[in-house]
């Protein structure tokens, strides 16, 4: 177990900590960012980034990719490790790793961003991969001439929805609603579309199958009544939490877990900072995300210099 | 220097099922943006594991009917085998240590 000195630690991989990379290690401070999974975090699932300025159309993995070739070439090391802890050790950050290594910090970067929520209903962890996805782009096309239900009302359940009745043949919204969330366009689309099919005032109570999903139980919340359908696959959009667990106790959040951070990103300890979805109020967006980042890091370069210097 | 090679539908028997050593098989499709996370971890893998193990990779937009068999229903997938009996599976993406601790299963 060693202690490994840096200037900031980056935890997460996804565009703003990217970003925010890119910048503090062009500013010469001695960078790393923890990754636990995959570089890009929720654009390396998207199948097309088309709201980047500047960028007409492309694969989320490949703009990710793109992304951290450009911070790297500037000197930011990056490690595939889960971040389990930070705290204060003096005047610098300690953070502890799945790896082996303690990191310390003059500043931490929290770009952690979100991860979807799951049902929380038996069946659905150890059938995950097996039918239950939280991906469409990803996964429907396993479920060819198969029925799928979708759960959830926004525009992401519209969205993945839509993208699924490319492969299957039936798609059955389940909601929990009598009326979907989702923006007007998708939901024309939605109705338009003779694949997909609606179940209001419905959730699933439990997944059923053994070693693949083979349909669901469901519950009308009006009525009560229980009933079963079956289904090959459960694709499930129903939001997503933020990636704050390490922060609790911390910095101060809101209601949903999301860190409260100033106009620079700074939590109310000094250079801790957070950036992207994981912070308040985020516009959830590549391009806002990438500037979160950014400002985060020319703040973590000013606390440096005003506080560390020599 | 071993690298992973392709397997199909028609040599998945003699390739992976009739191996005298434990094999590892990746699934993955052009598409699929954490496949492309795995594939150089499985490669170091390769290579770590010369003349101990073999390892392949599945296209599952051209062999569905491999990946149908094997219930494959999420990519990445990593499947190991030994003795022609699927001993463990990798879904999604992990790091290599798991990749690892999933394929020494084989040597257990």
């Amino acid at each position: 177990m060693a202690e490994r000195e840096y200037d900031i630690v980056i935890i997460g991989g996804g565009p703003a900590g990217l970003a925010a990379g890119l910048y503090a290690a062009r500013g010469m401070h001695r960078t790393v960012l923890l990754e636990k999974g995959v570089v890009g975090g929720q654009i390396s699932l998207t199948e097309m980034v088309e709201n980047y300025p500047g960028v007409p159309s492309v694969n989320g993995f490949d703009l990710a990719q793109t992304m951290l070739k450009q911070s790297e070439s500037y000197g930011m090391e990056t490690e595939y490790v889960e971040t389990k802890g930070i705290e204060k050790t003096g005047q610098k950050w300690r953070v502890t790793t799945s790896g082996d290594d303690t990191l310390i910090g003059k500043a931490v970067i929290v770009t952690a961003g979100a991860e979807y929520n799951r049902l929380g209903v038996p069946g659905e962890e150890r059938l995950t991969g097996k039918g239950v996805s939280y991906c469409a782009t990803c996964d429907a096309a396993f479920f060819r001439d198969m029925e799928a239900a979708v759960i959830g009302g926004g525009d992401a359940a519209m969205d993945e929805g839509l993208f699924t009745t490319r492969y299957v043949s039936k798609a059955t919204v389940i909601h929990r609603r009598d009326e979907l969330r989702a923006s007007r366009i998708l939901q024309e689309r939605a109705f338009a579309n003779e694949k997909m099919s609606f179940l209001w005032n419905t959730v699933v109570e439990e997944v059923l199958g053994d070693d693949q999903v083979t349909g669901v139980k469901l519950r009308n919340v009006v009525t009560d009544e229980t009933s079963e359908m079956p289904l090959s696959a459960v694709f499930i959009f129903i939001g997503q939490h933020p990636n704050s667990t390490f922060l609790e106790g911390l910095v101060e959040m809101d209601a949903g877990k999301h860190a409260i951070v100033d106009e620079w990103m700074r939590t109310k300890q000094p250079g801790l900072l957070a950036a992207g979805d994981v912070r308040q109020n985020s516009a959830r967006q590549v391009a806002s995300s990438v500037g979160d980042g950014v400002t985060a890091a020319i703040a973590a370069d000013h606390y440096i210099t005003d506080t560390f210097r020599d | 220097m071993a690298k992973p090679t392709e397997v199909t539908d028609s040599d998945w028997d003699t390739q992976v099922l009739k191996s005298d050593v434990p094999v590892m098989v990746d699934f993955w499709a052009p598409w699929c943006g954490p496949c492309r996370m795995v594939a150089p971890l499985v490669d170091e893998l390769a290579e770590e594991y010369d003349g101990k193990a073999r390892f392949y990779k599945l296209n599952t937009d051209d062999n569905m009917q491999t990946a149908s068999k094997y219930g494959i229903r999420s990519i990445p997938t990593l499947l190991v085998f030994k003795g022609g009996e699927m001993v463990d599976q990798v879904i999604g993406f992990r790091p290599k240590s798991d990749l690892k601790k999933s394929l020494d299963k084989a040597f257990a």
